[in-house]
């Protein structure tokens, strides 16, 4: 049997403040397999951004064990790519220094690893901005420059945390097709968290669903589209009755 | 209601700052001149503009001595406030506990008479160079410290987390996300200490100095030459003037991102301001 790439067993997290005591999640089991799209949905307040928190090592569980490649288990801390809500680009730095501060952090050259982010801007339709401050770039382009930093941390792992929540409809649209495109080509394994059930049913292998708080697994489900995915599928049988099905999982009457 | 016939004949945009405090200015030296004039008051009551700068050139051998000790101690002094307000502020941000200690008595630093401290600080530490020096650093550091750390302070801790899941260490936190988020800061700290330092500079003069503005201000004042306490009040001001337009040069050269970030020029062309 081959070693799941991110793996939670039975983990459970409460917050401490103010004199009570918030569970966020509870007994939470998980297994993502090497190159698999795993979307993430629940109601706010269900602990999905502690669940990274926890995966990347910025946390620890209070119970459980949080696997990485079967045997990473303590020091989880910068072996992940995780890409935060909010874009987090530094204002100081160019839309190409922020993208490279990764490989600045492994000990690359400035030098180097502006030739190198260089080289990806195209794909990430950058190329005209490069030396642009993040103020001077639009909400799209600042999303695609954060996942540029976050692919050039060079990791098998990522974790993408509600990307596109604050962009409008239509470039959000642009961006799903655009980062399904991106991991076609990389192939990395991709957790990625929402709380939009269209965009976790197509862009995923499987939607994992959680309760409201405290988070609980409680619908694991295998999306029957087939790769690559294209704008029409949202339009079929299939779609719509998965879609139903995440829905009520959600608690929402159908 | 700026059509673009109107936006292109608009004049350059450092010529719409300048022009209002200018006029202001030349404004109130023709006040200054016809108040003078008609009032009858005798000069070293109420010199008119003229005569200051007249009193100002025949001194002129004396002037620039005194403005060349005035600028040592202030750059000595700013130069001192400078490392210690940093160096105060990394620890207050380094340790709650620093920060606890430190603050209040930071505060309490600044409420001290500097007109009652500065005839001790002359008994302790003679007519030199020393006790003006200290006066500056009193009045400069206290902005610097406290800008410099609600900068730090201020740096997003979303950022911070991200760099550290990236396996950022400290220092690397500190020279890529801290230190840039407290520059702007910082500037404005010292933009506020650099135009008291000269302030403080002369006061130390005056209450007790061998050489410099203040004590060229204190002497004409004893001699009534009231022209030329107003002509020392003239350069003391453009010093100060000086070293905040300096500060400001620096400021926008050093945080490019800083000013790109402020839309409001865009806005001004549209005229809603």
């Amino acid at each position: 049997m081959t070693i799941p790439k991110v793996e939670l067993k039975q983990v459970s997290k409460a917050f401490h403040g103010n004199g009570t005591t918030v569970q966020a999640l509870a007994d939470v089991s998980l297994r993502v397999m090497e190159g698999e799209f795993v979307t993430v949905i629940g109601p706010s307040g269900s602990g999905k951004s502690t669940l990274f928190n926890l995966i990347v090592g910025l946390l620890d569980p209070d119970s459980g064990d949080i696997c990485l490649d079967g045997d990473v288990c303590a020091n989880r801390a910068g072996r992940v790519g995780y890409m935060p809500q909010r874009d987090l680009l530094l204002p100081w730095r160019s839309a190409l220094d922020n993208a490279i501060i990764p490989l600045e952090l492994a000990g690359m050259s400035r030098d180097e690893a502006r030739e190198k982010a260089r080289a990806m801007l195209p794909m990430f339709g950058l190329e005209a901005f490069a030396d642009s401050y993040p103020a001077a770039l639009s909400g799209g382009m600042r999303q695609r420059a954060a996942l540029l930093r976050t692919i050039l941390t060079e990791r098998d792992i990522l974790l993408l945390d509600e990307p596109f929540g604050a962009l409008d409809a239509l470039t959000r649209r642009d961006l799903q097709d655009w980062l399904l495109k991106v991991w076609g080509r990389f192939g990395q394994t991709v957790i990625f968290i929402t709380h939009d059930v269209e965009e976790a049913l197509y862009l995923g292998d499987r939607v994992i669903v959680l309760s409201a708080r405290p988070g609980r697994v409680v619908k694991s489900l295998t999306v029957e589209l087939d790769r690559p995915r294209r704008r029409g599928m949202i339009a079929g049988g299939a779609f719509g009755r998965q879609m139903a099905e995440l829905l009520e999982a959600l608690g929402v009457t159908v | 209601m700026s059509d673009s016939t109107e936006h292109r004949t608009r004049p350059p945009r450092w010529l719409r700052e300048a022009f209002p405090p200018a006029l202001l200015i030349v404004l109130a030296i023709l006040t200054w001149h016809a108040a003078a004039v008609e009032s009858g008051l005798a000069s070293f009551i109420l010199p008119t503009p003229a005569q200051v700068i007249a009193a100002g050139w025949e001194t002129r051998a004396i002037l620039g001595q005194a403005i060349l000790t005035t600028m040592i101690e202030t750059a000595l002094g700013l130069g001192i406030a400078l490392a210690f307000g940093i160096l105060i502020a990394a620890a207050m941000d380094l340790s709650p506990f620093l920060r606890r200690a430190l603050y209040p008595i930071l505060v309490a630093s600044q409420t001290v008479q500097i007109l009652a401290i500065a005839p001790l600080l002359i008994i302790w530490f003679g007519f030199g160079l020393l006790p003006k020096v200290i006066i500056v650093v009193l009045i400069c550091f206290f902005p610097l410290a406290v800008s410099t750390a609600d900068g730090l302070a201020s740096s997003d801790p979303d950022l911070i987390a991200l760099l550290r899941s990236m396996g950022a260490s400290r220092g690397q936190v500190w020279r890529m996300v801290r230190l840039p988020s407290a520059l702007p800061a910082f500037f404005s700290g010292l933009r506020v200490a650099v135009t008291y330092s000269v302030v403080g500079a002369t006061i130390g003069e005056w209450v007790g100095g061998s050489q410099g503005l203040g004590l060229y201000m204190l002497r004409s004042k004893n001699a009534l030459a009231t022209d030329q306490v107003f002509f020392a009040m003239l350069i003391t001001s453009v010093l100060s003037i000086g070293l905040f337009v300096l500060v400001y040069l620096i400021e926008r050269l050093a945080l490019p991102w800083y000013y790109s970030a402020q839309r409001k020029e865009q806005w001004e062309e549209t005229g809603i301001f």
